[in-house]
């Protein structure tokens, strides 16, 4: 099995054309194997189009292991290999990839990346979060898609949130009725006026999905227990709170932020 | 990706400044102003005389002897919907400089004003003199494939013989706009082979052929392209706009709430490339 590894990771570091690396990095990522992260990681950063897809492809298949070297890419100044990471953290689902989705599916200046990101907004492995924690973080999930959704000037990110808000209509099905009824109305509401065809239709699909209970399942419904720390909850929740602070800046006094003091409170009780 | 920064930059021109700037004395303001009427889609009366008579331009001349205003007001005036610009876009394409006719062709498509058809059929037979080839290799003598596409769009059934010529053309990307017109103005029983030839182009080695037979595809919304369309080596964002062509034909053959099956999967299969 190591010397399999070896020779793909040998192939990838031989590529002499963009073609070839390609290639390799697609066969690599095909592997399924952890050996394969680092390498793979690199290749977010090549500049070449296609094996930044393989890459992207391969950490989504590996999973959760792949996360924290993603998250370390993140700090990078590398903008094209950030972007890549964004997409790859969107396709895991993992938890601690899900403050910076929430910023770069409302703000990130790169249309693919808002696209990505608002997908994977709805996808979260949710089973993984704490309960006290689980509401505060779907509520912003919830918040931020239905931003985009009305907000975003490119039809493909309204699209790709229209789909984050179907699963997550799905994933609050159970915990917040309401809230998927809030989704529901919302997505009516959206339909009406929105000028692409593309994205009324796919509000349309989103709707019928809706009517038929749990229609739509998790694309990656393993059962798998949560591997993230009480380290990773505490950052996960910090990291909510901080956007809740920054929130706090720019809207009015009144607002009716049902989650402030939740946020507070979990905020004061770190060990929940 | 669009810059965010430099369209914030270009705000800041306003509608009566650049209408200013085309009439003005700096050439370079006045290319500058005609692109930017188009991009921000400025369809006042005033901006629309100021481009049209931009089309007669002497002043702006490249050293190959183009004429760089009357292009960009030729892209402007097809972005602006307005018809009342057709007779001056089809006079365009009796134009020395090529790409005031390659200009001219695509606007004159995007308008979608039919008595243009005649005029587009006698430059793609080459039968209008004074027209300049394009200066570079391989100096096609005339803008072929935007031609055959405006024909192709406006419904030109009469051009059918004459674009049949082009499906063997020696360039690829003449070849696909043949394909796609072919599809466009052909009967429902023959028109799916021309359809399918250009699914076949989507193997294509070259990255900016397959690109191209990606919008074409999108262009006709041609529904047994779309797995093809998902799976060929292209980006994302573009299989993605190719795929929204695909799902818009869809939605014109079925009364919305209902979605056709084929609405459907293209939806799947674009969801899986978001």
């Amino acid at each position: 099995m190591a010397d399999y590894l070896n020779t793909l990771i040998r192939a990838v570091e031989d590529a002499d054309s963009s073609l070839l690396l390609q290639e390799a990095v697609k066969n690599l990522a095909a592997s399924g194997l952890e050996g394969a992260i680092p390498t793979l990681i690199a290749s977010l950063s090549y500049n070449n189009p296609g094996a930044a897809v393989a890459a992207v492809d391969g950490l989504i298949k590996i999973g959760e292991p792949a996360v924290p070297a993603l998250l370390e890419l993140l700090d990078l100044h590398n903008y094209t290999a950030r972007s890549w990471a964004i997409r790859a953290l969107a396709g895991i689902g993992d938890p601690r990839g899900l403050v910076t989705l929430l910023g770069a599916a409302t703000a990130d200046f790169a249309l693919s990346v808002r696209r990505a990101a608002a997908r994977g907004l709805g996808m979260m492995k949710w089973h993984w979060f704490p309960d006290d924690l689980l509401e505060i973080a779907q509520a912003e999930a919830m918040e931020a898609l239905l931003f985009v959704a009305q907000e975003d000037d490119e039809w493909v990110v309204r699209y790709s949130a229209v789909v984050g808000l179907q699963f997550l209509a799905d994933a609050v099905a159970v915990t917040y009725p309401e809230w998927r009824s809030q989704i529901e109305s919302q997505l009516e509401q959206i339909a009406v006026k929105d000028d692409s065809w593309a994205v009324r239709a796919r509000i349309l699909m989103a709707q019928q999905n809706l009517k038929v209970p749990t229609a739509t399942v998790q694309p990656q419904t393993d059962d798998r227990p949560s591997p993230l720390s009480s380290m990773d909850w505490q950052k996960i929740m910090e990291g909510l709170y901080g956007r809740k602070g920054q929130e706090r800046q720019t809207f009015a006094e009144g607002d009716p932020r049902r989650y402030r003091e939740l946020a507070v409170a979990i905020a004061q009780h770190p060990d929940d | 990706m669009e810059n965010k920064a430099n369209i914030q930059d270009d705000s800041q021109l306003t509608v009566e400044q650049a209408i200013a700037n085309l009439q003005g004395e700096d050439l370079g303001l006045r290319v500058y102003a005609a692109w930017w009427l188009g991009r921000f889609r400025v369809d006042a009366p005033e901006a629309i005389d100021v481009l049209i008579a931009a089309l007669e331009d002497e002043d702006d001349r490249t050293n190959a002897g183009g004429y760089p205003l009357r292009r960009n007001a030729a892209r402007a005036l097809g972005k602006l919907g307005e018809k009342r610009a057709v007779p001056a876009l089809v006079r365009a394409l009796e134009c020395s400089d090529f790409y005031v006719r390659e200009a001219a062709a695509q606007s004159l498509e995007m308008l979608g004003d039919s008595s243009c058809i005649g005029r587009l059929i006698e430059l793609l037979n080459n039968q209008i003199p004074g027209t300049l080839p394009a200066p570079e290799p391989p100096q096609l003598a005339q803008p072929f494939d935007a031609i055959i596409e405006a024909l192709g769009t406006l419904g030109a059934i009469d051009a059918i013989p004459v674009i049949e010529q082009f499906l063997d053309h020696f360039i690829p990307r003449i070849q696909f706009a043949a394909a796609r017109a072919m599809y466009q103005l052909s009967s429902e029983e023959v028109c799916d082979q021309y359809g399918d030839r250009l699914i076949q182009a989507l193997g294509n080695d070259d990255l900016q052929l397959r690109r191209a037979v990606l919008s074409d595809l999108g262009a006709i919304g041609y529904l047994p392209a779309a797995e093809a369309i998902a799976e060929t080596l292209a980006e994302n964002s573009l299989k993605l706009i190719s795929l929204k062509g695909l799902l818009e034909k869809q939605l014109q053959q079925a009364t919305p709430p209902d979605l056709s099956p084929g609405a459907i999967k293209v939806m799947q299969l674009m969801d899986a490339l978001l």
